[in-house]
């Protein structure tokens, strides 16, 4: 019950001023088509700098639960997912619009939303310690395992070919030993005088996930933006309440996929949307009003989203593994506070961790307040020109990427690692597996190095890292990981060719 | 023609693989190079693998980006390189980022170039815009950027 103690820290001015911001912003910047909630977060870190780590920590945490939620807005009212996760709302969320139901929609979208999303949190708030307590018997080659499986199970089970996952994943971990070597400090891949620093995580972090999106703006030209403009008529907010409380089935079967699939690391709220969807669909006894513009649609959909933030931190709290890309991103923001995720987390920065969890809590109450209060204008934030976006993602990453070190070489970095990531993009490779292999890797190198000396002083590297119980578990866990994946790849080759 | 779009980016993957692998068995002393030389050996090995998948295996379909595309991206790749790798450091980042937002807007606008209003509306978000950018990052960040050439 450590968590009640540090309420108290939520509620100071600035820390609720941040909290406030953060759930605005994220979601206006949800409801923009084209910014996903990883790379609001990404952008958003530099702003964290000047503040103390909790304060830091609340608002990319109140970005990361509104940018979620407020995908839903485009996803109902331009058929425009604002994030991968939303891609299940836009079914039975646009239909309701074009018949003139948006705001009945939008309020089902962020009341499911809000229920998902405190369950989720209070998951978040009682399995991180357990998890903690279990994770203290870890030690170096532990924690070297573990952090392999971080990289490979966001990069086997992410989707996509298996082999490219684990390429980037390689690709990140490679990158993350450019620079001075910690220990020896030999020089290391330092081909050009921009990299003898080495790679500057939140400068590689706004590059792979801002400017692959800059480009795919750019990449529609001058073309006028042909969206079908939906008016949002009100609707009376009790009759939406009843509605979301009545159809306890699809909010219980949306949150629970949710939780689940947020606690399974990698596998991120990509999935629970879709999975909880298609859940609530089986089971129902109105099957056929699915994708007719039924609430329960929506309801399924957007209680998994929010249900799934919560517990998709727990392993990224506990372990360093991140559940889902944007958590990938929190832990470059937490380590770049200082925070380095792990057993002993709780211990040591109890003052931190503890008020970045309530004040998920709390925002998930505002996202949904705020949700509300903007539904009726959403329209039109949902319809920012492209072009207008792409500019200013432009200047914004530029000038967030400068200002991590004060470097023009981290802007170069980002730009280069930018616009490599979206040509690899077409080509089946995906950011989050490079990005984990990049915050993992020096966590990884330091274990390995460490794990090495005490096994020199032991039985030798192979008995030290690959013997004992963890160890196998872990070995076993990575195994598994890449070998489900590699079995649904050939599987889903295999249902392509013979259709 | 759609192999080979897929082997020649796998092949350069697997090039630099190998040269990663090179130097990392090669440099000294050997105990900084330890943890780069496991990635690199995966690295080696998992693009090697990529690279022969992209020959044996059909085709995956094109990825070719459309010479309409190309038209549409360059022009935008160019802006934005000028003004990361000459243009922020030359004139100061606010300058420099007020010239390449203006010029990105009103490059990508469908909206006829013929109109006074137009121009007036994409002089207005990009004041708006580098207004909200020097409010953040210059008063409340503090963030120290390079020298401007036309304020102090």
């Amino acid at each position: 019950m450590d968590f009640i103690f540090y309420f108290g820290e939520v509620f100071t001015l600035t820390s609720f001023g941040l909290l406030l911001l953060g759930t605005v912003f994220g979601l206006i910047l949800g409801a923009t088509p084209g910014l996903s909630p990883t790379m609001a977060v990404a952008l958003a870190i530099p702003f964290t700098f000047k503040l103390e780590p909790a304060q830091g920590l609340i608002l990319l945490g109140a970005l990361y639960t509104s940018t979620v939620a407020g995908g839903a807005v485009s996803a109902i009212l331009l058929k425009i997912p604002g994030a991968p996760a939303n891609i299940a709302t836009t079914l039975d969320g646009h239909t309701m619009a074009k018949k003139g139901e948006g705001a009945r929609a939008l309020q089902i979208s962020f009341l499911a939303s809000l229920f998902g999303g405190v369950i989720g949190v209070f998951l978040l708030i009682f399995l991180t310690p357990v998890l903690a307590k279990w994770a203290l018997a870890f030690g170096p080659s532990e924690s070297f395992w573990v952090a392999i499986l971080g990289v490979t199970i966001i990069g086997t089970l992410g989707g996509g070919s298996v082999v490219k996952g684990l390429l980037a994943g390689c690709i990140g971990l490679w990158l993350s030993t450019v620079g001075f070597d910690d220990i020896l400090g030999t020089q290391r891949f330092i081909f050009h005088s921009s990299l003898s620093g080495g790679i500057n995580i939140i400068a590689a972090l706004i590059g792979l996930f801002a400017i692959p999106q800059v480009i795919s703006m750019f990449a529609k030209g001058r073309q006028a933006q042909d969206m079908e403009v939906i008016d949002v008529k009100p609707h009376p907010l009790m009759a939406s309440i009843r509605e979301v409380f009545s159809s306890i089935r699809s909010l219980g079967i949306g949150t629970t996929v949710g939780s689940i699939i947020g606690l399974i690391p990698g596998v991120g709220g990509q999935i629970a949307g879709l999975v909880a969807y298609d859940q609530s669909k089986n089971f129902s006894s109105e099957r056929e009003k699915f994708g007719t513009g039924h609430p329960e649609g929506i309801i399924a959909a957007e209680s998994a989203n929010n249900a799934m933030v919560g517990p998709s931190l727990v392993p990224l709290l506990t372990l360093s593994i991140p559940g889902s890309p944007t958590a990938a991103v929190l832990l470059g923001g937490l380590i770049i506070h200082g925070i380095f995720p792990g057993p002993n987390i709780f211990r040591d920065y109890p003052a931190v961790v503890w008020p970045f969890i309530n004040s998920m809590l709390i925002g998930q109450i505002l996202m949904c307040v705020f949700g509300l209060l903007i539904a009726g204008y959403a329209a039109r934030i949902a319809r920012v020109p492209s072009h207008i976006m792409a500019a200013i993602v432009l200047a914004l990453a530029v000038f967030g990427s400068y200002s991590v070190q004060t470097s023009m070489n981290d802007v170069f970095v980002m730009m280069v690692l930018g616009v490599g990531m979206y040509f690899l993009e077409r080509y089946g490779y995906s950011a989050a597996p490079l990005v984990l292999g990049l915050i993992l890797g020096p966590i990884a190198e330091g274990n390995f190095v460490e794990g090495a000396m005490i096994a020199n002083a032991q039985n030798g590297i192979a008995t030290y890292f690959l013997t004992g119980t963890l160890n196998i578990v872990l070995i076993l866990m990575v195994i598994a990981s890449i070998s489900y994946s590699a079995w649904l790849e050939l599987r889903n080759r295999g249902t392509e060719a013979s259709s | 023609m759609s192999r080979l779009e897929h082997a020649i980016p796998a092949g350069i993957i697997m090039l630099i693989g190998l040269w990663v692998a090179w130097i990392s068995y090669t440099q000294t002393p050997a105990e900084a190079f330890v943890f780069p030389r496991l990635v690199s050996t995966l690295f080696v090995i998992l693009s090697v693998w990529t690279f022969a998948a992209t020959l044996i295996k059909p085709s995956e379909g094109s990825v070719t980006i459309s010479a309409k595309t190309w038209a549409n991206i360059l022009p935008g790749l160019i802006i934005g390189a000028i003004y990361v790798f000459w243009l922020g450091k030359a004139l100061g980042f606010y300058t420099a980022t007020t010239i390449t937002v203006f010029v990105l807007i009103s490059y990508y606008d469908p909206a006829p170039h013929g109109q006074i209003k137009v121009w007036i509306k994409r002089a207005l978000i990009t004041a708006g815009f580098i207004a909200v950018m020097y409010l953040l990052f210059a008063m409340l960040l503090g963030v120290f950027t390079p020298r401007e050439i036309l304020f102090r």
